[in-house]
């Protein structure tokens, strides 16, 4: 039986816009903190949301993070238009970057966005596709923590 | 014997560092520190109630501060904030400071003053 959906929302990533970059992330702590959410688990979610949100930013022309809150799980998507990724082994190597020079010296492009997101995430699946895009599913389990 | 809480306010005064934004923020305790110019590194490894030690001015500090929840951000060695991070900031009652000293002298004189990385 598939669980009801909570809570659902659609949050629009536009790649290269470094002034806005990170509020997607902002606003999907800030309902997950309303609803209830476990504070532990709202903490891995931003750190997943926030590195996800900046790799569309960073290396796409523009994507969306899809939440969706249910009873037992959370569940979030991000899906964009870019370059892709060309050796998924390579890219969830910590400290491997196709980073130019000017983003690293913003502080990004640390070869740690997709070990982090792993990191925190129960479940982690990546695709990619070179010159089309990357899709990301991400899975935390709520394990009766949902407040 | 419970340690006396330090507030960003403190800092300020004993440091010498230049508010730039979110005045009216600056009664809150200071839990922990980190220091650090890579943003994932700061994400991973920052702490609730961190003050945050950076070079960094651009506006994407103030999402990595308000994900992490962290009291404030001092950025060092006379560095200026944009204005776009200014803006963000004081919309979000993020207090950012500025500190004419290198990164290790404010760190140790944050650490000296009872400001730890670790709890």
């Amino acid at each position: 039986m598939r669980s009801k959906t909570v809570f659902q929302q659609e949050f629009k990533i536009k790649g290269g816009d470094f002034v806005n970059a990170g509020e997607s992330s902002c606003k999907i702590r800030n309902i997950l903190k309303e609803i209830g959410i476990d504070a532990d688990i709202v903490r891995r979610l931003a750190i997943i949301a926030y590195e996800a949100e900046m790799n569309v930013v960073l290396y796409a022309r523009h994507g969306a993070m899809y939440l969706f809150v249910y009873p037992d799980k959370i569940l979030l998507k991000i899906k964009d238009m870019g370059q892709g990724i060309e050796n998924i082994d390579l890219a969830m190597r910590p400290g491997y970057s196709t980073a130019t020079e000017e983003i690293r010296e913003m502080g990004f492009g640390a070869g740690m966005g997709l070990p982090n997101i792993k990191k925190n995430a129960d479940v982690f699946k990546i695709t990619s596709k070179v010159g089309k895009g990357t899709a990301l599913e991400i899975i935390i389990n709520l394990n009766g923590k949902n407040g | 014997m419970e340690k006396r809480k330090i507030k960003l306010s403190d800092i300020v005064k004993s440091f010498d560092l230049k508010v730039e934004c979110s005045k009216n923020s600056l009664d809150r305790e200071i839990e922990g520190g980190y220091a650090g110019d890579l943003l994932s590194d700061v994400m991973a490894h920052s702490k609730k109630g961190d003050i945050w030690i950076t070079l960094q001015g651009h506006p994407n500090i103030v999402a990595v501060a308000i994900l992490k929840e962290l009291a404030g951000i001092i950025i060092i060695n006379g560095r200026e904030p944009e204005q776009e991070t200014i803006k963000k900031a004081e919309a979000e009652g993020l207090p950012i400071m500025t500190s004419d000293l290198p990164m290790f002298e404010l760190v140790g004189k944050l650490y000296e003053s009872g400001v730890s990385g670790l709890r």
